[in-house]
């Protein structure tokens, strides 16, 4: 299956990448690893005019430690995120949730920043840094701005990113020690996930998020309030359907998802407080 | 757009459309027909090839960001006639039947050890993950493999 046809641009830095993207206007997409975007315009769910390939960027694939928090590249690999070293001890269940999208090959074309920028609220890292209270840094013609994970996302495959923005760094709190886990549940390897959870705590902090359960991942706040309130797990997880509206589809009705939810959750605060 | 793709060993270039995907580039442009399109949909694995040494699926690539990279085929394992560890490995080991999805497993297990040379069962399996075999069970693929990294 071939994408529609389509013009390509090369940018050589985030600037060259804005400048082509104010350019071409709303028609245009950037293209990073491709493994969202390339899917949908095979399927001709997509077809942007023009292409700008923001892979070639280099100086936007890093991972670096910036004291409270891990400054990661939009452009880095997920493949080099689950590998990290500094990842793996500052925000191992960034690390670990990394190794779950997809299969080996995805991971070593996808990016962090791709998958944050499609929005896609079954993704696993869009809901994983929403948990850890991560910030995103967009650059645009007149400058840089900071996004909180929780003002991120706004619908299905929408977010607050303008037309002639690009995603260039992902800011990840440090963990700090925190208990964690990552609950994906689905019937076959490499599948997107029927619900996921991504969650940590430490002491009465905690964040909690879900995948595949609302047209946006949802930050179950009420779950985390509970327990900051002395609720038990059993009694907090309950909670974590909360303020999601999942819909239904050939894995799973809405009423099902919302149950897994419920387990989900308590499996995953379990292993987080052990 | 032209294209220079380092395929085998051998420069390739090319007049090519943006919209040409990998796969396309090395089964049609370069007739190098071994590489299978199965789902074409980054699901199943059967076109796994290499592109600066690491296992990628090409029918979610498109030509033009492999431009001035690196590509390895199944066709470009053996040397001399001789053929690469995995492929002898999956032939004594019987890890095909149908063989569709073989070049892709084969390619996919060369990755697997380059990053991890002595894996587990369970390491192997997860490193398939990305594969599909309609034939086999799976059982004598990873067989093969851990057979392979015993022998490296």
């Amino acid at each position: 299956m071939l994408p529609a046809p389509f013009d390509y641009k090369r940018a050589s830095s985030a600037a060259e990448a804005i400048s082509l993207i104010s350019e071409y206007g709303g028609d245009a997409k950037f293209l990073a690893g491709g493994h969202s975007l390339l899917p949908l315009m095979k399927l001709r769910l997509a077809a942007p005019s023009v292409l700008i390939d923001i892979a070639r960027i280099t100086d936007l694939s890093y991972i670096k430690d910036a004291g409270n928090h891990i400054a990661i590249g939009a452009l880095t690999r997920h493949h080099d995120v689950e590998f990290s070293s500094v990842i793996k001890q500052h925000v191992p269940l960034l690390a670990h949730a990394a190794g779950y999208v997809g299969s080996p090959q995805v991971r070593h074309r996808g990016t962090i920043g791709g998958s944050i920028a499609h929005a896609d609220p079954a993704s696993d890292l869009p809901a994983t840094t929403l948990a850890l209270g991560a910030t995103y840094v967009v650059q645009g013609p007149n400058g840089t701005r900071e996004i909180a994970a929780s003002n991120f996302y706004k619908g299905f495959l929408e977010s607050d990113l303008a037309e002639d923005e690009m995603l260039t760094e992902i800011r990840v709190p440090k963990m700090q020690g925190a208990g964690w886990s990552f609950q994906k549940f689905n019937r076959r390897a490499q599948d997107w996930a029927i619900v996921g959870v991504a969650a940590w705590r430490r002491g009465t902090e905690s964040g909690v998020a879900l995948v595949n359960m609302d047209s946006t991942p949802v930050l179950a706040t009420g779950v985390s309030a509970a327990l900051a309130s002395g609720s038990s797990i059993v009694e907090a997880s309950q909670l974590a359907a909360e303020q999601a509206n999942p819909s239904g589809d050939n894995n799973a009705s809405a009423e099902y998802r919302k149950h897994l939810s419920k387990v989900l959750v308590r499996r995953a605060l379990e292993t987080a407080s052990a | 757009m032209n294209v220079n793709i380092v395929v085998n060993g051998i420069n390739t270039k090319g007049d090519i459309e943006p919209r040409m995907l990998l796969v396309n580039y090395v089964r049609e442009h370069l007739g190098l027909t071994a590489t299978n399109i199965g789902c074409d949909t980054s699901s199943c694995g059967a076109c796994t090839i290499h592109l600066d040494g690491e296992s990628v699926k090409s029918c979610t690539i498109l030509a033009v960001q492999a431009d001035g990279g690196n590509v390895t085929t199944v066709e470009g394992l053996a040397i001399d006639g001789v053929m690469h560890p995995m492929q002898e490995s999956f032939m004594q080991n019987h890890g095909l039947q149908c063989g569709y999805c073989t070049p892709g497993m084969v390619m996919a297990a060369i990755s697997i050890l380059k990053e991890n040379p002595n894996p587990t069962e369970q390491e192997v399996r997860a490193g398939l993950e990305g594969n599909l075999c309609r034939c086999t069970g799976y059982h004598n693929i990873v067989h093969s493999v851990l057979a392979c990294a015993g022998k490296n």
